[in-house]
């Protein structure tokens, strides 16, 4: 990596960078630990919380921005993260509407590991 | 390399072959993101699909989860300040850092092969049900690209001792930071959707 690139931050946002992390990763844990968050908001809490972490280190360790130099990265990202979007929406989508449409099975899971 | 030969004939700034590479190196990283996205979508679906055997609640302590979580974010950290000191020319300090990161990482590794061990331990193997296939599969290919990054860390420690930092050294040290922080993202949705979404309703 040349000297003239932003790519390597500073002390100073790696610092910032970590400080955020660690706050974001106890707030989750905390979240789910304690009994501070009500048990309904749980489950959407920890998913804000891992897409504000995502975010950080994107920017504080990865160094993905708008700057010239990072553009390229930054657009073939914006493109994973579609593709990433549709595989895992996709897959949880198709696969839970077949398991709701599945005909009911007259045999527990405990007979059908006897037929083994 | 053969690009860095390429731009290099060009009689082109070092500037562009360094950036290309990293570009390159960004997008087989999307490309590994692409196989975490599968093996998260097999999870997501499966992740019900105990057998009558234990679920994440009887099986993960999240004070456990949480430590390792500590480790590999500290490591990035001292990744990036090992950065610095190669940006600064400063040998001694890159490897120091470096040699922190690598035991980090190490301790990381530890701590998931003790708790591997300690579920097929308990009759909670891979095997058990197609939850904790889902589950093995995911976190162990986590921790095989951990397992990765540390040979790589050895690797580039010897090859700073024994190059010092000319400018290939410098741009296979951006690869692996890349990497590393690569790894530390993926860990983030590991220990929310794996392990904290089990304890939530």
């Amino acid at each position: 990596m040349s000297h003239d690139t932003q790519a390597h931050g500073s002390m100073r946002s790696y610092l910032s960078g970590f400080i955020l992390s660690v706050a974001l990763t106890l707030a989750s844990f905390g979240a789910v630990m304690s009994n501070v968050v009500p048990a309904s908001a749980r489950l959407a809490l920890i998913v804000t919380l891992c897409v504000a972490q995502l975010f950080v280190q994107l920017v504080y360790f990865l160094h993905l921005g708008s700057a010239r130099s990072q553009r390229a990265n930054t657009a073939i990202f914006a493109c994973t993260t579609f593709l990433i979007a549709v595989v895992v929406a996709g897959s949880l989508w198709v696969m839970h509407n077949a398991n709701v449409n599945m005909m009911p099975m007259p045999m527990s899971v405990h007979q059908a590991m006897m037929h083994e | 390399m053969s690009t860095t030969l390429a731009t290099a004939g060009h009689g082109h700034a070092e500037h562009d072959d360094g950036s290309m590479t990293t570009v390159g190196f960004w997008i087989y990283l999307m490309s590994d993101c692409l196989i975490f996205a599968t093996l998260f979508a097999t999870f997501g679906v499966l992740a019900g699909a105990t057998a009558g055997g234990p679920g994440g609640r009887e099986l993960f302590s999240l004070p456990f989860v949480l430590t390792e979580t500590m480790l590999l974010l500290l490591s990035s950290f001292t990744f990036g300040a090992g950065m610095l000191g190669a940006a600064a020319g400063r040998r001694r300090v890159l490897l120091g850092w470096l040699a922190v990161t690598f035991l980090l990482g190490l301790g990381f590794i530890v701590m998931e092969v003790h708790e591997f061990v300690e579920l097929i331990h308990d009759g909670a193997g891979p095997s058990r049900s197609a939850f904790l296939s889902a589950y093995f599969g995911l976190v162990g290919t986590h921790g095989l690209h951990v397992l990765s990054g540390l040979i790589w860390l050895g690797v580039m420690m010897h090859q700073v001792l024994r190059f010092g930092l000319d400018g290939i050294v410098r741009r296979r040290l951006a690869c692996l930071s890349l990497f590393w922080h690569f790894l530390d993202l993926i860990w983030i949705c590991v220990f929310t959707f794996v392990y904290l979404r089990e304890f939530t309703p």
